[in-house]
């Protein structure tokens, strides 16, 4: 929220500013204030009044006025035991489409940086997860893992492994099934970073590293991997928080079943808010999921940089 | 940099994987999308549809109203990629040229617009513009998108900006011309290919946006394109498995044509902004 004072305090300042020096920063204003305005109203304001309803009764659709409630909202949330199934099914699909995502985009990455021909194809590919609607990545991966029509089940029955099964219905597949598509989809945007940051290690020590003899696995951990470690870090991280919060390729996949199996957190809260219109308590879920993102992802940056000091 | 003949083999044989990895779920979507309604009952489905036809497609316009909702998508798209660079454009440069502390919050915005979940936005947003009489229309949605677009939008401009010297503009300056003729004349024509850029970037992540438009649009005839496609998915999730492929398949087109054209672009934007001055 430093952001916020941050903007007020400056709105004060550059009004008055006149003559010379000052005049170039009142063509800065003139400049910022378009954009300023819709970022104010349509993002950082919504942003706090969602943190203030989540401490309110506030439902769509009711006559009476809104009450302040305190930490009402909290405490029942804190005792909703389906609210936390969901976080907890949150957390196993956040770490296990970020970590797998991560590893493939970094092996791909690796591959892409080599001189193999095929290379933009591999390329070309590689955009279309990034490119397609997430409903559309949802549809499709409904057809594919239909139990009768999809290529899933056919590949499976002719390779004689059974006779497949119904994958988004089962109680027991349902989330890995989900979780690969999470994988499958944020691919792209995890190589194309990877492969930019690779593209900074320096080439000079890779080749020294090469004449003194060291294996690729050493080559990698000495030289590629303190370089691309920086840009790797980030990547995950944001990779975690926009899987924690993502919401259409699960809609589409389940919309949360079957039996709850799939309800992302996302799910549960946009159930919550407008398909029974508890607003202000959709608004508390909301504030504890960045709450707990916040500290996780703080722990795991801390601990990683630490790390770095040590090898 | 040398590799022994197996560690080529099995780099090709790993690259291969990931190309029937990526590619396997689009091919079969486009196959299901040309199968007829009895192939697609039949057992044992196969890659190559037997007899291709387009009564998909046929079936696809008339069960819902897609060239409606394409047309919705595409106005949403248009409006809010170009409001989106028409004012984030100065603020980009005020954020590349200059360290007020202004341009700072905006930088920290940036960021921690990236770690709020959608729910927490949403409701007050959904409030808002309920009191703006802005719901379940188009101009709200576009809004909507403009202020979603902005932090990815900034984050590409000012890369590009500050990929513009600004020795350029101090030159100008020296021969005599005035501020807003140097934007204009020196710096704008610079950043033109980094706006378009932008520009449609922007543009795919509109079209491409589903749950606001699922939450700010009511009736059918303002729905946009990807959330009057999971009308195709029926109650309980039963779906006509033929006119949804199509569908889909088209739905996805316009946003692959544009991303072909603007990849290397983007590629290069998300690293320009990552780099410090």
């Amino acid at each position: 929220m430093t952001s916020l004072t941050a903007t007020k305090r400056s709105t004060r300042g550059a009004p008055r500013a006149e003559g010379g020096r000052r005049a170039v920063d009142r063509g800065a204003w003139f400049l910022v204030l378009p954009a300023l305005i819709p970022i104010l109203v349509l993002s950082v304001g919504p942003l706090l009044y969602g943190i203030l309803l989540a401490f309110t009764d506030a439902q769509s659709g009711r006559t009476r006025s809104t009450q302040w409630i305190g930490g009402l909202n909290f405490q029942d949330l804190l005792h909703d035991t389906l609210f936390w199934e969901s976080f907890r099914i949150g957390l196993v699909w956040a770490v296990g489409v970020t970590v797998p995502q991560f590893l493939l985009a970094l092996g791909l990455a690796l591959l892409l940086n080599q001189d193999l021909r095929l290379r933009w194809l591999a390329r070309a590919l590689a955009i279309i997860p990034w490119a397609m609607p997430e409903v559309v990545v949802g549809v499709m991966w409904r057809l594919v893992y239909n139990p009768d029509a999809g290529v899933l089940n056919e590949t499976l029955r002719d390779l004689g492994l059974g006779d497949g099964r119904d994958w988004l219905a089962g109680l027991s597949t349902a989330l890995p099934a989900v979780i690969v598509v999470g994988v499958w989809a944020g691919m792209p945007q995890t190589t194309v970073a990877l492969l930019a940051g690779l593209q900074n290690t320096p080439r000079e020590l890779h080749e020294a590293a090469a004449m003194d003899g060291a294996g690729a696995w050493r080559r990698f951990r000495t030289v590629t991997w303190p370089a691309l470690r920086p840009v790797a870090l980030a990547i995950t991280a944001l990779n975690f928080i926009w899987n924690f919060n993502s919401f259409a390729l699960v809609y589409v996949l389940t919309s949360g079943g079957p039996g709850g199996r799939t309800r992302l957190p996302m799910l549960f809260a946009y159930e919550e808010a407008f398909r029974y219109g508890q607003f202000g308590y959709a608004a508390a879920m909301g504030c504890v999921m960045v709450a707990v993102i916040s500290v996780l992802l703080a722990v795991f940056l801390v601990g990683r940089l630490k790390g770095g000091d040590e090898t | 940099m040398r590799t022994s003949t197996t560690g080529r083999v099995g780099q090709y044989a790993a690259l291969l994987a990931y190309l029937v990895f990526l590619a396997f779920p689009f091919l079969w979507l486009i196959s299901i999308a040309f199968k007829s309604p009895r192939e697609l009952g039949s057992l044992h489905p196969t890659w190559i549809p037997r007899d291709p036809t387009l009564d998909n497609f046929r079936q696809a316009f008339d069960e819902q109203p897609l060239l409606r909702a394409a047309g919705n998508s595409l106005l949403a798209a248009l409006g809010a990629a170009l409001i989106a660079v028409l004012i984030a454009t100065p603020l980009a440069y005020v954020m590349a040229r200059r360290r007020t502390l202004l341009a700072r919050a905006a930088t920290g915005w940036v960021v921690v617009s990236q770690a709020f979940p959608l729910v927490l936005v949403i409701i007050p947003l959904f409030l808002v513009l309920k009191n703006l009489r802005l719901i379940n229309s188009l101009s709200g949605l576009v809004l909507v998108y403009v202020v979603w677009a902005l932090p990815f939008a900034l984050w590409m401009l000012v890369g590009y900006v500050r990929a513009v010297p600004e020795e350029l503009e101090e030159a100008a300056a020296v021969d005599g011309a005035g501020r807003l003729r140097t934007l204009v004349s020196v710096t704008a024509p610079l950043l033109a290919p980094g706006i378009v850029a932008t520009a449609l970037f922007a543009f795919i992540t509109a079209w491409n946006e589903f749950f606001f438009a699922l939450v700010l649009l009511k009736t059918p005839e303002k729905q946009t394109l990807p959330v009057v496609l999971t009308h195709f998915i029926g109650a309980e999730g039963v779906a006509d498995l033929g006119p949804l492929a199509a569908a889909a398949f088209l739905a996805t087109l316009p946003s692959l044509v544009v991303f072909a054209l603007i990849q290397r672009r983007i590629t290069s934007g998300m690293l320009a902004g990552a780099v410090k001055s």
